[in-house]
């Protein structure tokens, strides 16, 4: 087992590790010059190269890198150039309104999917199988500010259930519905069709083995069979899917929050890149590949604890 | 050439269609593709969903009733006799700019595709057939892609190098060559230690003449797939890119933009964003009923 850990954690540091240089690269090198960016077509050069040697940004590249993850790592994450705040308590912030948001769809939606997959398993290549697959199929395809702004019409101006512009919920569970439910909507599509998807498959996997013939075929009742010996096996798959999804979350916030105007890591993302504030965008975009890192190594030991054929064949 | 372990080689035969897939077995099995497809309810749906959005892109001139960016007096009109689905802010006609609107997702995403589909195509084909190093790095590479959202990435790019149709579809192509090539790759893997491959080596066939003219034909059922795949992953991104303002600009009618930009009226005026975003609903949901009928069709 310790050896299973270090293993997944020192490729968790690489994914971290090349991550941060690439957001380093985009964010800083491909613009060209970050002054003129900034300052717009009709700054004089003096201007430009002024703003270049305040930011920092005219020293060379394997310097500015040096800093940059030498900033984050000891929690100096420097000042906003837009807003003149610190940017970890402005990213750190957004980043927990934004968990609020993303917990809301997983909590509701991860059980639903299962239920779902499992059903459609049970029930395969039948009607209901069918109809839950190619609603799955349907719902992963639809774009979240398609799915936002239908049910904004629908919900929200037509028959006035939902504020059309969310706020951050007070601890009150009637607003945090009221605030969150219809946001979370179209991130709950994209979810569903996913995770449903990949317990179905488990599923099949796991009624096609043998111990659910033998199990069968010793005469249990086929909803202990399906409860006590499909189930811990076939939604094991499903985690990894889990996890996996916390990064297509954090895409699809940065949409569903600008729809809904809810003020998360995903707006803040959006504005400090179409702001060009580049502390608080590496920093957000560092911040969510961390998290997604950790999550994902979290479903691998997860994963690893529950199968022990994984644990032992990596050793 | 790299040994290969015999429960691969074992797999890769009882898995394959006929060696060298001859012209005279492919073409009942070609038959049976196309008899599959027929029976399916929602592939056929999808099929004519799409068709419909795909002869609008191109006939909307004929189909429209006014000209997308004529302005008339009467603005946030709503649905009536002379606007069919209403006029906008500017008192533009929802209805013409709804047909036109279909154009733009309906040429940056098959670009985007296409583009994808040539790199991913290329690298799978090279990385799949030689294997050893490249391969590892090109996997390596692809991992961490695929741990970076597709959006924050594009917000990341687009906002740098500026919005635009063309910066969008090198984007979406880019992002999709190692996607499309680890799915080429495994299609690859499966071919390359058959008898028609060896075959041709001995004869004296070049690496890229084998990969090109003996693997690819054989590998072509997986890669139709995946392009319908990519198209509905590309038509929702570059839906989503417009929707951020990171796409085309105004004044297109692009249904994307057109929600953007009609969020402002929301309230007053809810039909200006309802019709394209219905629209690129029923686009998005054909194109990947589209690509599922095909899947089965090609397993089956």
């Amino acid at each position: 087992m310790g050896a299973f850990i270090a293993k997944r954690l020192a490729l968790s540091l690489l994914t971290l590790l090349l991550v941060s240089v690439v957001v380093f690269l985009v964010a800083q090198v491909l613009p060209g010059d970050i002054g003129r960016t900034i300052l717009g077509p009709y700054a004089t050069n003096a201007q430009v190269a002024q703003l270049d040697a305040q930011l920092g940004v005219d020293r060379p590249l394997a310097v500015r890198y040096f800093e940059f993850v030498r900033g984050f790592v000891t929690g100096d994450w420097g000042t906003s150039y837009l807003l003149q705040q610190p940017v970890r308590a402005l990213v750190v912030g957004h980043l927990g309104d934004s968990l609020v948001l993303g917990l809301f769809a997983m909590i509701l939606i991860v059980p639903i999917s299962l239920g779902f997959g499992v059903l459609a398993a049970h029930r395969r290549n039948g009607f209901v199988d069918r109809i839950i697959s190619i609603t799955g199929l349907s719902l992963i395809a639809l774009p979240e500010f398609v799915a936002g702004t239908i049910l904004l019409v629908v919900f929200g101006v037509t028959l006035k259930w939902f504020p059309v512009s969310s706020a951050v919920p007070n601890g009150d569970p009637a607003d945090i519905v009221r605030q969150l439910l219809l946001p979370s909507i179209p991130l709950m599509c994209v979810l569903f069709g996913y995770i449903s998807r990949m317990a179905r498959a488990g599923t099949i996997e796991a009624l096609e083995s043998d111990y659910v013939r033998t199990a069968v075929l010793k005469g249990l009742p086929r909803r202990r069979v399906l409860f006590q010996h499909v189930l811990r096996n076939s939604l094991l798959p499903s985690i990894t899917v889990i996890s996996a999804q916390t990064g297509y979350l954090v895409g699809g916030l940065v949409v569903v929050e600008k729809l809904f105007n809810y003020p998360g890591v995903g707006s803040l993302i959006y504005t400090s890149a179409t702001g060009h504030d580049l502390p608080v965008l590496e920093a957000a975009v560092l911040m969510i590949a961390a998290l997604f890192t950790v999550a994902n190594l979290c479903a691998d030991l997860l994963y690893g604890v529950l199968n022990p054929r994984i644990r032992l064949t990596s050793e | 050439m790299t040994p290969t372990p015999p429960a691969t080689a074992a797999l890769a035969v009882g898995d394959a269609p006929g060696p060298g897939g001859t012209a005279r077995a492919a073409q009942p099995r070609r038959r049976q593709v196309a008899r599959g497809l027929f029976r399916s309810p929602a592939f056929l749906a999808g099929a004519l969903v799409l068709l419909f959005w795909v002869v609008d892109a191109i006939f909307w001139p004929f189909l429209a009733p006014q000209d997308p960016q004529k302005v008339f007096p009467e603005i946030l009109q709503g649905p009536s006799a002379a606007h069919l689905l209403g006029t906008d802010n500017l008192g533009r006609d929802v209805l013409s700019r709804l047909l036109a609107g279909a154009s733009t997702v309906l040429t940056v995403a098959p670009a985007a595709t296409a583009l994808g589909l040539l790199g991913g195509v290329a690298l799978g084909l090279v990385t799949g057939y030689y294997r050893g190093l490249v391969d590892d790095v090109a996997m390596r590479v692809v991992d961490a892609f695929l741990a970076f959202p597709l959006v924050i990435l594009a917000v990341l790019v687009l906002t740098t190098l500026g919005p635009s149709e063309l910066n969008v579809i090198i984007l979406i192509g880019v992002t999709f060559t190692p996607l499309v090539a680890r799915t080429v790759r495994s299609a690859v893997l499966a071919q390359r230690d058959l008898d028609y491959v060896a075959a041709a080596r001995l004869q004296g066939e070049s690496g890229p003449r084998i990969m090109v003219a003996e693997i690819l034909p054989n590998v072509l059922g997986p890669i139709i797939v995946e392009g319908t795949v990519r198209l509905g992953y590309a038509i929702f991104t570059s839906a989503t890119l417009s929707f951020l303002s990171l796409g085309i600009q105004q004044p297109s009618p692009d249904w994307g933009l057109t929600i953007s930009l009609g969020q402002a009226n929301l309230q007053v005026a809810p039909w200006i964003v309802l019709f394209p975003a219905l629209a690129l609903a029923t686009l998005v949901v054909a194109v990947n009923l589209v690509a599922d009928g095909l899947s089965q069709a090609v397993k089956a």
